[in-house]
């Protein structure tokens, strides 16, 4: 697949809390293919303070419109200074990058996806892309800090079930996605997961277990996101370090070593 | 339009520009952004004798204007790069130069030894000045004895061009560049990153694995171009020129200073076209003030 460096426009930078805002961005010219789980790197204003790209995962792709959604927590001064961009200002961004998560063949699969915090982002256009290629079991997994954190609930709707955990209780059941009781209950042939890390490794623990297959997207900090400066490396089951940004983002968990 | 070559050595160039090792992986990660065959050449990632495995994650954080890396010469070996990564490389229309590290003297001249019989590969750059690593790398670019000794050993093993990269964590880099020509380098190339150190106040940690890193990017230019200026009064051989360099214009300020050929570095990582974007700036520059030739502006200052 052949990298691109492009400029976009704002078409819409909708604030969604106090954290998190979805920014949707357009260009004249159709989109290449975007699998899900990929990730662009968007500059941001090359000021002293924002001096590299920031790796952004692609929350859903609209080809009609060619539009690339982002959904961005709000973590530092890069994202808070996209935060800020206006409809019709421009962005470049360098896309697609990384692996992006794979499809199984069972149409009749039982799938989850699992995500936290800003880690649901991919997880929209992956249940978008497993919708139309005729999956008929999607079961969407979040865990949040309180009802206030689950983010872009409608658009999953159109995609497959819900469940939810909040640390408070505040919606669905009360805890983290781990102690959810949709994992006693049912049976999960694949395992798609993105979230802190904690959570990663908790779900990949518990796909261990299962003995289920599990795919994680990481997060890693990086500079290039081509894999040429080798910054962002995890270390694999045999200790080998490598780069997030080729070999990844998403791995298979029984692949990585888990520290937590 | 002006002539853009330049020569290092004996080493003809189309154009001054380089690609820092370390920034540009082996060429193949910035096929799509640039036309190789542009480049005046690509320096590839440091090589060692032996696979390293390189430091632990975090090995990057962001700084003002630049950025800290303490990636540790992560990379398979010499090997491996001769056998596997040679032969997808060895055919681009560009010069490729090998970046050369190592932990001992004997490392440094058994690893140019194997570079030296690969055809295409004109030149290496020998890497004094790694700051990342425990052994060897940095420790030999700080100080004059040693920096003489493995120039002296790698020459006497490595007929092509040798270019050697200098550190800038010394008290007078003219010293160490006189003591490298007096050896038999055919080129200076400097600086490499400044060491340096970032803390995350919330955490009460170092952001990088090894706590302290190498700083590159653009808050580093005033300093690298001190130095090239400094030590193109001081040595009779090409100075190659890098640090910061972000944009065209940087790119004349090195070659005023007395750069015969520049390396774009962490500026790959932001914009990965930047490499051709200076050749043609470079080019525009020189039509504009009415010179003929890149080498005519070398060391004007």
């Amino acid at each position: 697949m052949k990298k691109q460096i492009s400029d976009f426009r704002v078409a819409e930078n909708q604030l969604l809390n106090r954290q998190y805002f979805l920014l949707k961005i357009r260009r004249d010219e159709p989109l290449p293919p975007i699998f899900a789980g990929q990730f662009a790197q968007v500059r941001v204003d090359n000021s002293a303070e924002t001096f590299l790209r920031r790796p952004i995962s692609v929350n859903f792709v609209d080809y009609g419109q060619n539009e690339i959604w982002f959904l961005i927590k709000i973590a530092g001064k890069g994202t808070e200074k996209l935060s800020f961009l206006k409809k019709n200002d421009l962005i470049n961004i360098i896309f697609p990058l990384g692996n992006g998560f794979s499809l199984q063949t069972n149409k009749n699969a039982n799938l989850l996806l699992a995500g936290g915090g800003v880690g649901v982002a991919p997880l929209l256009y992956l249940g978008y892309t497993l919708k139309k290629q005729g999956f008929r079991n999607v079961n969407f997994l979040f865990g949040a800090r309180t009802e206030h954190d689950l983010l872009l609930i409608e658009e999953f709707e159109q995609y497959g079930t819900l469940h939810f955990t909040t640390e408070d209780g505040s919606r669905g059941e009360c805890g983290v996605v781990t102690q959810h009781s949709i994992l006693k209950n049912e049976k999960f042939d694949f395992i798609y997961c993105c979230g802190p890390a904690p959570m990663m490794s908790a779900v990949a623990q518990y796909a261990e277990t299962q003995n289920i297959d599990c795919e994680v997207s990481l997060e890693n900090r990086m500079a290039c996101g081509i894999g040429a400066c080798l910054c962002c490396v995890t270390q694999n089951a045999e200790g080998k370090n490598v780069c997030v940004c080729t070999e990844g983002a998403v791995f298979n968990s029984k692949k990585l070593i888990w520290q937590i | 339009m002006a002539n853009l070559n330049v020569n290092i050595g004996n080493l003809q160039l189309k154009n001054p520009v380089l690609t820092a090792s370390g920034t540009f992986g082996y060429g193949v990660e910035f096929q799509d952004f640039v036309d190789l065959a542009r480049l005046g050449g690509i320096i590839v990632k440091g090589t060692t004798l032996n696979a390293r495995e390189g430091n632990p994650y975090p090995r990057m954080a962001e700084t003002a204007a630049g950025m800290l890396n303490a990636v540790g010469l992560q990379n398979k070996g010499v090997a491996y790069f001769a056998e596997k990564i040679y032969p997808e490389i060895k055919n681009f229309d560009t010069n490729i130069m090998v970046n050369v590290s190592g932990s001992t003297v004997e490392e440094y001249v058994n690893t140019a030894l194997q570079i030296n019989e690969l055809d295409k590969i004109p030149a290496i750059e020998l890497n004094i000045s790694c700051p990342n690593v425990k052994q060897g790398g940095m420790a030999f670019g700080t100080n004059c004895v040693a920096a003489a000794e493995v120039v002296r050993a790698v020459r006497r093993a490595y007929r092509k061009t040798l270019i050697v990269k200098l550190s800038p964590n010394v008290t007078d880099i003219t010293e160490i560049a006189r003591a490298v020509e007096s050896e038999g380098a055919d080129a200076v190339s400097l600086i490499n990153t400044l060491l340096g150190m970032a803390i995350d106040a919330e955490q009460r940690k170092p952001k990088l694995s090894t706590v302290t890193g190498g700083l590159s990017g653009a808050c580093i230019k005033p300093i690298a171009l001190r130095m090239v200026w400094q030590t193109a009064k001081a040595v009779k051989i090409p100075v190659i020129g890098l640090g910061g360099i972000m944009n065209a214009q940087d790119a004349v300020e090195f070659m005023l200073a007395g750069a015969t050929a520049i390396q774009t570095g962490t500026a790959n990582f932001i914009d990965p076209k930047i490499s051709t974007k200076i050749i043609d700036g470079i080019a525009q520059y020189l039509d504009k003030h009415g010179f003929k030739n890149a080498d005519d502006i070398v060391g004007l200052i």
